[in-house]
């Protein structure tokens, strides 16, 4: 398994090496700093959403959904159609970068640890009934959003629009900085929950046999899931599928059940589809597709495949 | 000793228990009995607390549930639930070091080692070790379950239905093996069973369970009567003395 592990890590830094290089020109100097942005910005995106993805699926006791899937992308635009609704596209524009993000990030924690700790585990034992939850949150999110959006103004759609989508080629570095900082911590305690993960993979019967604090490590675990989507989420925009694709070929190529691999593997392989895919449609595609619209359409397609097949562990 | 005072449960209006009462001798095999729905899970898990208790009280040698750490009564008291859910890309010998985990907290140490490996001879699982459990027979699936629930090194085991879906010889070697580990190992071993000639063969104690209380309670001898049948399973048999041990006609 390690030397899977050493694979996926090359391919990573092949990955890093062809994006920054790859058709570079001009000062040496302005292609680290503005590619390397960007980059830093892929990666943080990437290990944070095949993180929590790994912990939601795993407090879930399942390996379908993620949080993305359960809404919580609809609610990411339903809260800045709101903001725009409310306080008018002229004013959300002139808000800086920083207050959008810390707003944005704060508001979806609370949201998304509030939905999660309480309508989710309610329905933790069956799979249709926490599907349907997701689809009826986010058709609530998405209703809200649309009733918002028809009454605006066009311009202040626009507004809109233009963040809706995930997006890596406007990253601000200061904000870059903050969500690194909160990322890091937030991943810093996910690795330290790694052997009461596993524990909690067994089952909540043999999990609280065996001397889990169930209820305190399911809370820990939403925490810093909240945390990390947020965070990530309000820094680039949804990626809905990112989480599925990259978690469900992570068990393919590391089939254990241990979170130390896991999460490790599911980071790389996350790396590998965010740097390796943004650099294929920079350089070779020039831009044509957004990476985000390609992530969904594969990882669509496999949350379908998965449920068709009532893949659930 | 298992002390279980007073204890009552519900979900929603559903009464499972109704104020049992009742002590589980130590370093014996007691098995419970009782028809389905009588509340011997129930009561099974509310020992082992899988589920919260609501009223009465429970004390597990010098520990009471509800006021001692979880990590505690890990070690003093392991379960195995009736259903538990199985990992398919877990070797036997991964399963069965989860045993440990209340000791080692996810770093494993020489000792734990060595418990895992004693566990896996004791179940005759050293042979399987490397297999992933979904390559196993259903009895080899069971006997890893209770070698997890072994390494647990605890002087309480509780066992929900462990012989189901097992054939006779499967069922029979295990009941073998729970005997040993009574009377060798000094475990406390609860065990709910379906066949009462199971009980009434290997088992010290018996208490007959039905509509969430206590029914009758004692050595099979004593209790494995025409009674008991009639009045906790609803049913008439005729029971007959073989080697000393009351046995069922079906």
């Amino acid at each position: 398994m390690h030397r899977r592990l050493i694979w996926l890590g090359l391919f990573v830094v092949i990955c890093f090496v062809a994006y920054m290089s790859f058709g570079a020109r001009g000062p040496l100097s302005f292609v680290i700093s503005f590619r390397g942005t960007k980059l830093a910005a892929l990666l943080l995106v990437g290990v944070s959403i095949s993180t929590s993805t790994v912990l939601f699926q795993t407090i879930t006791q399942n390996r379908i959904l993620t949080p993305s899937i359960m809404g919580f992308d609809a609610l990411y635009v339903l809260i800045l159609t709101a903001a725009v609704f409310f306080l008018g596209g002229m004013n959300f524009t002139s808000l800086s970068d920083q207050t959008i993000f810390i707003v944005t990030a704060c508001a979806m924690t609370l949201s998304a640890f509030a939905l999660f700790s309480t309508l989710l585990r309610k329905t933790q034992n069956n799979l249709m009934q926490m599907i349907l939850t997701g689809i009826i949150l986010g058709a609530l999110f998405r209703s809200l959003t649309s009733f918002m959006q028809r009454m605006i103004d066009p311009n202040e759609f626009a507004v809109i629009q233009n963040v809706s989508y995930a997006r890596f080629t406007q990253i601000e570095t200061d904000l870059l900085a903050i969500a690194a900082a909160l990322c890091g911590l937030a991943l810093i305690f996910a690795w330290r929950m790694r052997f009461e993960l596993d524990v909690i993979t067994l089952g909540r019967e043999t999990a609280i046999n065996l001397g889990l604090d169930l209820k305190r490590a399911e809370l820990k675990a939403l925490m810093i899931t909240a945390v990390l989507v947020a965070i990530s989420t309000a820094l680039v925009g949804p990626m809905a599928f990112l989480g599925l694709l990259v978690v469900s070929l992570a068990r393919i190529v590391t089939p254990v059940e241990k979170h130390s691999v896991i999460f490790v593997s599911a980071a790389f392989i996350s790396a590998i589809t965010l740097v390796g895919g943004q650099t294929l449609l920079e350089r070779v595609f020039r831009f044509s597709t957004p990476l985000s619209v390609v992530i969904d359409l594969v990882g669509g397609a496999l949350f379908l495949i998965l449920l068709i097949k009532g893949h659930r562990k | 000793m298992i002390s279980i005072r007073n204890l009552s449960y519900q979900i929603g209006e559903s009464q499972i228990l109704t104020d049992v009462s009742v002590d589980i001798p130590h370093g014996k095999i007691t098995a419970l009995v009782g028809p389905n729905g009588a509340g011997k899970s129930s009561l099974l898990s509310l020992i082992a607390r899988l589920v919260p208790r609501q009223t009465g009280s429970i004390d597990v040698g010098d520990l009471t549930i509800g006021e001692c750490s979880n990590r505690d009564l890990a070690k003093r008291l392991s379960i195995l639930p009736q259903m538990p859910d199985l990992l398919p890309r877990l070797s036997v010998q991964e399963l069965v070091s989860f045993g440990r985990y209340p000791y080692h907290q996810g770093r494993p140490g020489p000792e734990d080692d060595e418990y895992v490996s004693h566990a896996l001879e004791v179940f005759g699982l050293t042979e399987l070790a490397s297999r992933s459990v979904d390559e196993l027979s259903g009895g080899q699936r069971q006997r890893a379950q209770i070698a997890m629930t072994f390494a647990q090194d605890t002087d309480y085991m509780l066992l929900d239905e462990p012989l189901n879906n097992l054939d006779i010889a499967a069922s029979r070697s295990l009941m073998a093996l729970l005997r040993d580990l009574a009377e060798t190992h000094g475990k406390t071993i609860v065990i709910v069973l379906h066949d009462i000639n199971y009980a009434s063969r290997y088992a010290d104690w018996l208490i007959a369970m039905a509509d969430g209380r206590i029914c009758v309670k004692g050595t099979p001898l004593d209790t494995v009567t025409p009674s008991l049948l009639r009045d906790v399973f609803n049913t008439d048999a005729s029971i007959q003395n073989i080697d000393g041990l009351p046995v069922v006609i079906v």
